[in-house]
């Protein structure tokens, strides 16, 4: 009874419920240096610092920030560097011209701001733009060398090249900003505390609305790509050719199908990711670099080919870089650096990355 | 033109025995590689000193330098990007340790002192990224190394105290040495002529040692080499370390030839552009690089005014670059050496069959 009870329940609830704890069981003192990190992470931020800590640490007001900026850019980081990780994981494609689609759909949501003054409808302006891209790249050029992993990324990196160079003949080398909507500006308050007042008055801590929608947007869309890979057939397929794409295409399912449309959402959340940048900060010349780098970072660290690694990574590099430029500036870059380094020492498939 | 005229009485694998000594057959086999390294001994007879040091010197380095990449890419199948980053931490090194116009920087050790230093720096880095990227396979190599590029890049930018940040350093003088003043043109010339030979022919030496044989396995099947016995890990991480050499050297060259170092040396588009000359010119033997790089070289130097000659905006130069190097990956992959064997090919066959 108890052994038929045990065995049914394993089969039945596969997985998931039980992968935490499985993975706890596996690694304790992993799951322990964790647990640590999540409390003390929430300590730092819900609790009033102590005297003496201030002046160890600087001001809580920094400290809270560079979280919250980090993590915002996580969400940013996470719109592109998905594309880029999902691209990679089916079509062994390392596509060096991400950065310039992530750009080109900055500048094509900013047509449509500044034609329509709509900024939900540039998000579809530019989603639908930079997927037709997509598609054609994958149509056009990177059907005809399939299975040839160099050459498609050396055409991707010719391709970037010349985009970047049209881009600038188009919209000039000056800084672009997408304008906020009215609703979405000024700061909302948080119940977090910042600092206390000598009067004992709690000073609590006011963000950016905008950024904190656009970070609630990017877990939504990370939720619905979850949902999308599996709970749909589609999905169910897309994870198939990542793991093994020739079994994929034996099994008769139209695997070029498949690669044009996984390119397309690729590209296409690049370029939504494009308009959130312009939101955010700016698009201007050399943000293409500094993107598909940030993906390529995010990628690394999080591991090839995962969307839950890329989510993990683009939080874990966010904050590296907001971290580090609020408190060691002649070094931010390295604590960067250092970060993807560990992890190919480590784990060099990734955190959550599989071999 | 001294290329072409060269080959027709050197077909390739030579096995027209035609010749009695092997020394004649030795010149013939190799001849326009000696053609070529005659014609640049000669060359500052009849060329300015621009030519000499910005177009043609320039072009070795950026061959040396493309070269580094030419051997990890085509004998040890692993294409790198950070190439060029080894080179500018071996000449920042120099700057750092030698001499530059920055005094609370630079410690102004003699060359001997700082040369050395610099490329065991610059050839430490190098093993250290190989060994990071040698864990991982194949087309990983080229995201590990860009993100270490660009990493470097960002470091230069943002570091005050170690890479003077955005201004990096400038006035950094070859050295006086052995009596020659090596920053003059001419010597300068030479000193490079000297060394991308000398990397040239190590590199062409390495490939044919049992260290080479055994990488150029490991790029074919890494597998079954491990299977044989060999620790593939070690030949990867041996191979980046002789390579950080070569780059390391170029690095210091192109420091004393443009007389300045700074993040822009090292720049993205720098890397890449060096994978571009390693590309376009062939990662199929070592020469490649080289034919990359003087073609690079040309273009940079005088498409500007031939684009604008012809009507064109001249700023677009980086569409032109991005396009030349799209039609050479999509038509032939193997660079403009594979245009070369295709076509010497050709004209071997027509000729044969004629013949008979």
């Amino acid at each position: 009874m108890a052994t038929a009870f045990g065995g049914d329940s394993g089969a039945r609830v596969p997985a998931r419920g039980d992968a935490l704890g499985r993975w706890v069981g596996h690694h304790p003192i992993a799951a322990l240096a964790v647990a640590v990190a999540i409390i003390v992470v929430l300590w730092l931020v819900l609790a009033p610092w102590p005297a003496g800590f201030e002046d160890v640490f600087g001001r809580k007001r920094l400290f809270i920030n560079a979280l919250f900026n980090g993590i915002t850019l996580g969400g940013l980081y996470y719109l592109v560097a998905s594309g880029f990780t999902l691209i990679f994981g089916l079509m062994r494609n390392v596509n060096l011209a991400h950065g310039s689609l992530y750009l080109f759909g900055g500048y094509m949501g900013y047509e449509a701001t500044q034609w329509t003054g709509s900024w939900l409808f540039s998000y579809v302006v530019a989603f639908a733009c930079c997927a037709v891209i997509g598609i054609a790249m994958q149509f056009l050029i990177f059907r005809r060398m399939e299975g040839e992993d160099l050459r498609q990324t050396l055409v991707t990196l010719g391709l970037s090249i010349v985009f970047s160079d049209l881009m600038v003949w188009v919209w000039g080398g000056n800084a672009i900003q997408i304008d906020t909507p009215d609703s979405l500006l000024g700061p909302l308050p948080t119940p977090i505390v910042v600092a206390v007042r000598s009067s004992g008055e709690a000073v609590f801590l006011q963000y950016p609305r905008v950024r904190l929608v656009i970070f609630a947007a990017a877990v939504l869309i990370g939720i619905a790509m979850w949902l999308a890979l599996h709970r749909t057939r589609i999905g169910v397929m897309i994870r198939a050719g990542v793991d093994d794409r020739d079994m994929l295409s034996v099994l008769g399912y139209r695997v070029q199908l498949l690669f044009v449309l996984v390119f397309a959402v690729g590209a296409g959340l690049a370029g939504m990711a494009g308009v959130v940048g312009g939101t955010f900060q700016s698009i201007s010349l050399g943000e293409d670099t500094h993107f598909l780098l940030a993906s390529l970072t995010v990628v690394i660290v999080g591991g090839m080919g995962s969307i839950p690694g890329a989510a993990l990574g683009a939080v874990i590099i966010g904050c590296a870089e907001q971290f580090g430029q609020t408190y060691f500036q002649n070094y931010a870059t390295m604590l960067t650096f250092l970060i993807m380094v560990l992890v190919l020492a480590i784990r060099p498939q990734g955190l959550l990355g599989r071999r | 033109m001294a290329l072409l005229q060269g080959t027709d009485s050197a077909p390739i694998g030579g096995q027209q025995a035609e010749h009695s000594g092997a020394l004649s057959r030795w010149v013939s086999q190799h001849s326009p590689i000696l053609i070529l390294g005659l014609v640049l001994v000669l060359l500052p007879a009849i060329a300015g000193e621009f030519i000499l040091v910005q177009v043609v010197g320039w072009a070795m380095i950026l061959g040396m330098i493309a070269l580094s990449l030419m051997f990890l890419g085509g004998y040890g199948g692993m294409v790198s990007l950070a190439q060029m980053t080894v080179a500018g931490v071996a000449g920042y090194m120099v700057a750092v340790f030698g001499a530059s116009s920055l005094p609370y920087v630079s410690l102004f050790w003699p060359w001997w002192v700082a040369v050395p230093i610099a490329i065991a720096i610059a050839v430490a880095f190098g093993a250290l990224t190989g060994a990071l990227s040698a864990r991982t396979e194949g087309i990983y190599t080229i995201m590990i190394t860009l993100a270490i590029a660009a990493a470097f890049f960002y470091l230069t930018l943002q570091n005050w105290p170690i890479f003077n940040g955005f201004n990096g350093f400038t006035t950094i003088p070859a050295p006086i040495a052995f009596g020659v003043n090596w920053k003059r043109p001419l010597p300068l010339y030479y000193l490079i002529l000297f060394f991308a030979a000398l990397s040239y022919i190590v590199v062409l030496y390495v490939s044919r040692t049992p260290f080479g044989l055994a990488l150029q396995g490991v790029r074919d099947n890494p597998r079954r080499m491990e299977a044989i016995g060999y620790n593939v890990t070690a030949h990867r991480i041996a191979a980046w370390a002789f390579a950080a050499i070569i780059a390391a050297v170029g690095g210091i060259l192109l420091v004393w030839q443009n007389n300045q170092i700074s993040p822009f040396s090292v720049g993205v588009d720098v890397v890449i552009n060096l994978l571009i000359i390693a590309v376009v010119g062939g990662l199929g033997h070592p020469i490649g690089p080289f034919i990359g790089a003087i073609i690079y070289v040309i273009l940079r130097t005088f498409a500007l005014d031939a684009l604008v000659a012809v009507g064109l905006d001249g700023r677009r130069f980086q569409t032109l670059i991005g396009l030349g190097f799209l039609v050479i990956v999509l038509f032939s992959p193997d660079g403009v050496i594979g245009l070369w064997h295709r076509w010497s090919a050709r004209i071997r066959t027509s000729r044969g069959r004629n013949g008979r």
